[in-house]
């Protein structure tokens, strides 16, 4: 799991008053395993690879054969440029502590994060190193923004998204990041609560409680209120699906869209892309968990079936409705699936992650092809409808298939130090305040950025331009020179 | 002199190129074209949008021959091309003034 926060970072105080406190408890140091961090170190290239070229094929090979090139840059520079706004300002924003809603400045430039700073992961007394930890979660920032790309492309102009791409993840990746991930981690939570079972008096146990209640509220907003969020369905796939519909709507349809033949100009490199962002995936979802452990296997076993019986389902439904098993179906569903199973896949059990993603596979195809045309906004790629509609199917899925009843894992109470009581109306309301929060903050900042980016830059490029390609015309090259 | 036109299905060039060097004829141009006839294109359809393409890739063949040539590479390649089904192509032949072969300077039937 992600909500995972560097057990040093702003909590020195309440962990210095548990520590007094809890003098006569089992107090553990907590030490840097040496597998879990070796398991994480390679769960960051993996996610790099999901971006590149995992998802600039995927893209890429949508687009017609001017646009290719324009595509894969946008995809390359957000990588490019979020990897240095992550150690400048970006990490410290994320996961220090400060308000609910955003961290402080206190990690900026990297400063005090050692070769020896340590990062919780989600067992007590168990740690990976901090850098490692900087590194896993920058991959994050850096995919997120670039699936933005994907509903605006083959039209937006590049100066607009070099200046969208870092004001973005400033005001809304990181916000709600934050909101969702950040936490006062397990050793922190587990220190206080043990300084309250060995209070003596009731002065000594009030004490100690508050101590416990400041550890607990020192976390972001929407992990507060209990949502789950294995991997990133509200902070990485809702987020930046919403901010593609908005952002197709605002720089407005491609010149001859409905008209014109725009089809894919290359399945076979969509199809190449696809596939990486798959094997990429088991980066982005099992080294979540930080821990190479058996709910790192669970992670993985979910990250295999809901792939499949997403990809299965869309294929087997467009099959009936339109009478041909499209390739471009089967690997979109996959790519549904796995979003959906993003935020579950600790916590659904495998059975459940296979009706996740059968229900993902069959929704995501009917906003992609039913959806869009009803409302005729011009999502090029199916940003919205595959990740922000996947990511909220996911998000609501897993307050449901955490149910222990139904194969989940539960949900985990540091506090008590077992799993807590399940009640499914609590997980599942909580699961929609996520939503509805990141909706709202994604929806909104990003409506106020495409504004203001508009009125510096201007967002799309010209018709001439655009008619004439945008790889000749922005980036000067062509794709294929055959 | 003619020039025989022939606008095939991509497939059946080989075929159609073997016929017409078993009649003797020993050289033709071939340009990958698109267009339409009675077969009217088809549907291609991406994550539920459907596109009609109406213009269908062929190959059209050009053949420079003697006048008395002509009927007979129009037979073989008739035969060499037809499938028997919509889309199988046309034939044209259109009157050639003059032809001259770069290396020799040859002209006209020396020239084919």
């Amino acid at each position: 799991m992600s909500f995972k926060f560097p057990y040093r970072a702003g909590m020195t105080a309440a962990l210095a008053a548990a520590a007094t406190l809890a003098a006569t408890a089992a107090f553990a140091e907590p030490t840097i395993n040496k597998g879990d961090n070796a398991w994480v170190m390679t769960s960051a290239a993996l996610v790099l690879l999901m971006t590149i070229p995992g998802l600039a094929l995927f893209y890429g090979g949508l687009v017609r054969q001017k646009n290719m090139l324009s595509v894969l840059m946008h995809v390359f520079y957000t990588v490019c440029i979020v990897g240095i706004i992550w150690v400048l300002y970006g990490y410290s924003l994320t996961f220090t502590g400060g308000s609910a809603y955003i961290g402080g400045f206190s990690k900026a430039f990297l400063s005090g994060v050692t070769t020896d700073s340590m990062a919780g992961t989600f067992s007590v007394g168990s740690s990976i190193s901090e850098l490692v930890y900087v590194c896993f979660q920058m991959t994050f920032a850096m995919i997120t923004p670039a699936l933005i790309v994907g509903a605006f492309a083959e039209r937006m102009k590049f100066s607009a998204l070099a200046l969208f791409i870092p004001l973005w993840v400033t005001f809304v990746y990181f916000p709600i990041a934050h909101m969702v991930w950040y936490w006062a981690g397990p050793d922190a939570i587990d220190a206080a609560a043990k300084a309250v079972a060995a209070a003596t008096d009731e002065a000594a146990k009030k004490t100690a409680q508050d101590a416990l209640d400041a550890v607990l509220a020192d976390a972001g907003q929407i992990f507060s209120w209990g949502a789950l969020d294995f991997a990133g369905g509200t902070v990485v796939h809702i987020n930046a699906g919403l901010a593609g519909l908005i952002g197709a709507i605002m720089v407005g349809k491609r010149t001859g869209y409905g008209k014109d033949l725009m089809p894919p100009h290359s399945l076979t490199l969509t199809m190449v892309g696809a596939s990486l962002l798959w094997v990429g995936w088991f980066g982005f979802n099992v080294g979540s968990n930080l821990e190479a452990t058996g709910t790192a296997g669970l992670a993985m076993v979910n990250t295999f079936v809901a792939t499949c019986a997403a990809a299965l389902a869309w294929m087997f439904a467009e099959w009936m409705i339109k009478g041909k098993a499209s390739l471009l179906g089967i690997v979109t569903g996959a790519v549904a699936g796995l979003v959906a199973v993003t935020p579950a896949a600790g916590f659904a059990g495998p059975m459940g992650a296979i009706v996740l993603g059968i229900v993902a596979g069959l929704i995501c195809l009917f906003f992609c092809s039913a959806v869009k045309h009803m409302f005729g906004y011009d999502d090029s790629l199916d940003v919205f409808g595959v990740h922000c509609v996947g990511g909220i199917i996911g998000a609501i899925g897993t307050g449901i298939l955490v149910s222990p009843s139904l194969g989940g894992t539960g949900v985990f109470d540091y506090t008590i130090g077992k799993v807590a009581e399940y009640d499914m109306a609590t997980q599942v309301l909580a699961q929609c305040k996520g939503v509805l929060m990141t909706v709202a903050w994604s929806g909104i900042g990003s409506i106020i950025l495409y504004f203001i980016v508009n009125i510096i830059v201007g967002l799309r490029a010209s018709v001439e331009k655009e008619r004439e390609g945008l790889d000749l015309t922005e980036c000067g090259e062509r794709a294929y020179n055959m | 002199m003619k020039i025989v036109m022939a606008v095939i299905k991509p497939f059946k060039l080989d075929e159609v190129r073997d016929a017409l060097t078993a009649i003797g004829v020993h050289g033709m141009t071939v340009t990958e074209v698109k267009g339409y006839g009675r077969q009217k294109g088809h549907t291609e359809i991406y994550r539920g949008t459907e596109y009609a393409v109406s213009f269908l890739p062929k190959l059209k063949i050009e053949v420079a021959v003697g006048s008395e040539q002509v009927d007979k590479v129009i037979e073989s390649v008739t035969g060499a091309a037809k499938t028997g089904q919509i889309g199988d192509g046309k034939i044209f032949v259109l009157n050639l003034e003059a032809a001259v072969r770069i290396r020799t300077g040859e002209t006209d039937t020396s020239a084919l």
